[in-house]
């Protein structure tokens, strides 16, 4: 069986180095592009479609978790089966951790043979059992499978939260005051937890938005997915965590995409929903 | 409130054995007591005196104390600890004396001038032996600050080092060193030498005060090299020191945090990469070295830029050997990019 795979890595020995190892373990394998920054990755996997995709995680432009869930957000499914997606990394402190134990869609840099090799294996495994599998349910069901693994991989790698996922690191008590500049910056304000409906992260800030006003903090969108109650705060999209009791209704657009409406919020205020989180939203 | 038992007995074993001492003195001035019941008396006066400096230290706000070598309840500071001592003696002396009569009197009362020996053995001997647990106490509470004076400092060398030898680009490193083996082993070579003399300088820059400015930009060009051979084209880099600048002194890996910056901050996150130029400059008696990038700038950066670790400690260091005249400025650079700027006095 023939597959096909891209490689994003952004250091050119190592990217060729990656090449060699899967040529010598999986000859079949064909890589149909190497791109070096983040950007590129995600247009050459929605323009070649391939099966496989090894994304390095810091990477310019756009650091290979993003480029992962923009990826997720735009593949269309209808033309090629999600692929399997592998993060290759230098040194990472949160998934070397959390993740060493059943991570074979981790390879850490340098590449050592016999990992590299279990990863080819569980890809080649997943790639044949998909194919038969597609012909009796094309989508439903295998795509939720591949989604779930991306799910659980993104949360690993950045150190976020999945609902249902066991934390990565002991968590400390919810947070139960924000403390947040308002939008001139000169103020400090408190900002009670139970007042938030939605977190949306923008460049190096995080907007915190309440019924009638927003705020704005610097904490990175990850470490504060750590301090908030998962059951109360839906990460629904790679930048936007909401009050899950303040979602009034799930729309869904003409491209299939999911869109919420939050109460308290203005009517034309719709916040979107990644494909990896729609899973949530689906009717009882 | 939360009281040390075993300092309490610790501090009463003190007391009996001090205790046993002044007995031994009292015996001596009135030998027609026995020095069993010399012993009573002192321990009637010294186990009441103790109990209320013991306990009564409880009752000074904490605030007003110092800390015990655990960081507890101390001795009081200042005027509260002689308040407290001569309350213990003033206890001592009333009631600890009639207690002593109740439990070992012999029924001869004692002459004015025996009450007034005894009211100066108990002052003094109360005294003494508070002196000598403030004393101790104070010790104990100075081996306490230092230690934890000597963690703070152990603290942060070890951010220091872990800024300096960050993981991530120390396995990338070996990662490319490792395809270089098999692939072109000249290159590996000079590459293990250049991370070689890069270990070398980190591991022990603390501990040298200054190296000469040429050694400075030979260690940035180890430190060049090695990401440009994992950057590939993405990374160029000019180094210009003219020749008379080569002896100047500077702290060892002064100016590796701002190249660091550049590249990460600057060159790492822009897809086509770019160039860094270090350059030394001599204007009559000042030394100007300027690091500059063609990468992303400042604008993307927090606006809190320059209060980063790397920063901080180049400021610190240069005021640390310089004083007022050395100085670190960050800005942007004409088109893109960020210009350093540091700048200190050399002898003319």
């Amino acid at each position: 069986m023939t597959a096909t795979a891209l490689i994003a890595e952004d250091e050119p020995l190592l990217a060729q180095a990656l090449k060699a190892e899967l040529a010598q373990l999986w000859p079949e394998l064909q890589i149909v592009a190497t791109v070096g920054d983040g950007r590129k990755a995600v247009s050459e996997a929605l323009r070649l479609l391939p099966d496989v995709l090894f994304f390095d995680i810091r990477m310019p432009g756009l650091d290979g978790l993003g480029a992962a869930d923009e990826v997720a957000d735009a593949w269309p499914v209808d033309q090629a089966p999600m692929p399997q997606l592998v993060f290759v990394t230098a040194y990472d402190e949160y998934a070397m951790r959390a993740f060493d134990a059943q991570a074979i869609d981790y390879v850490l840099k340098p590449v050592q043979p016999d990992r590299l090799r279990k990863t080819v294996q569980r890809l080649q495994q997943a790639l044949a059992s998909r194919a038969p599998a597609a012909e009796a349910a094309p989508d439903a069901a295998v795509l939720d499978q591949t989604l779930a693994q991306w799910r659980q991989l993104l949360a690993a790698a950045g150190g976020g939260a999945v609902v249902g996922a066991a934390p990565l690191t002991p968590t400390p008590a919810p947070l139960k005051l924000i403390a947040a500049s308002d939008a001139v910056g000169t103020t400090v304000r408190m900002v009670p937890i139970d007042e938030v409906l939605y977190f949306e992260a923008a460049d190096k800030y995080i907007r915190v938005l309440t019924a009638d006003k927003e705020y704005l903090i610097r904490t990175p969108l990850k470490q504060l997915l750590t301090q908030l109650d998962a059951q109360v705060f839906w990460q629904v999209h790679r930048a936007i965590v909401v009050r899950a009791t303040a979602i009034d209704a799930v729309h869904r657009d003409e491209a299939g995409k999911l869109h919420l409406d939050l109460r308290g919020r203005p009517g034309n205020e719709s916040i979107p929903v990644s494909r990896l989180y729609a899973h949530l939203f689906r009717a009882m | 409130m939360k009281i040390n038992w075993r300092d309490v007995a610790r501090h009463y074993l003190m007391v009996v054995a001090f205790c046993c001492v002044i007995a031994v003195l009292t015996t001596l001035i009135w030998p027609r007591r026995s020095y069993l019941v010399q012993f009573g008396y002192a321990m009637s006066v010294g186990t009441i005196t103790w109990l209320v400096i013991e306990f009564g230290r409880y009752l000074v706000d904490e605030r007003n104390c110092h800390r015990d070598s655990t960081g507890g309840h101390g001795w009081p500071k200042g005027w509260r600890g002689l308040v407290l001592t001569a309350a213990g003696i003033a206890a001592g002396f009333m009631l600890g004396d009639r207690l002593g009569d109740t439990l070992w009197g012999d029924g001869i009362s004692p002459s004015p001038r025996d009450n007034g020996i005894s009211l100066v053995i108990t002052i003094a001997a109360g005294a003494l032996a508070s002196f000598f647990f403030h004393a101790r106490g104070k010790a104990a509470s100075l081996i306490a600050e230092r230690n934890a004076a000597e963690r703070d400092a152990s603290e942060a060398k070890l951010k220091l080092l872990e800024t300096q030898l960050e993981p991530h680009m120390l396995f990338n490193t070996l990662a490319n060193l490792r395809v270089l083996i098999a692939t072109d082993p000249t290159r590996a070579i000079a590459m293990l030498d250049r991370l070689n003399s890069y270990l070398r300088v980190t591991l022990s820059g603390s501990r040298v005060a200054s190296h000469p400015l040429a050694a400075e930009f030979d260690r940035l060009g180890d430190y060049l090299e090695l990401m440009s051979v994992r950057m590939g084209d993405r990374l160029r880099y000019t180094l210009e020191l003219p020749a008379e600048l080569r002896d100047v002194p500077v702290p060892p890996l002064l100016l590796q945090p701002l190249v660091e910056n550049a590249i990460r901050h600057g060159l790492e996150p822009k897809v086509e990469g770019g160039e860094i130029v270090v350059r030394a400059r001599r204007d009559g008696d000042v030394l100007t070295i300027e690091v500059r990038d063609t990468g992303v700038g400042l604008v993307d950066a927090p606006p809190s830029n320059g209060s980063g670790f790397g920063v901080a400690q180049v400021r610190e260091r240069l005021t640390a050997a310089h004083g007022a005249r050395g100085g670190l400025q960050l800005a942007p650079d004409a088109h893109s990019g960020t210009r350093a700027v540091v700048t200190f006095p050399v002898p003319a």
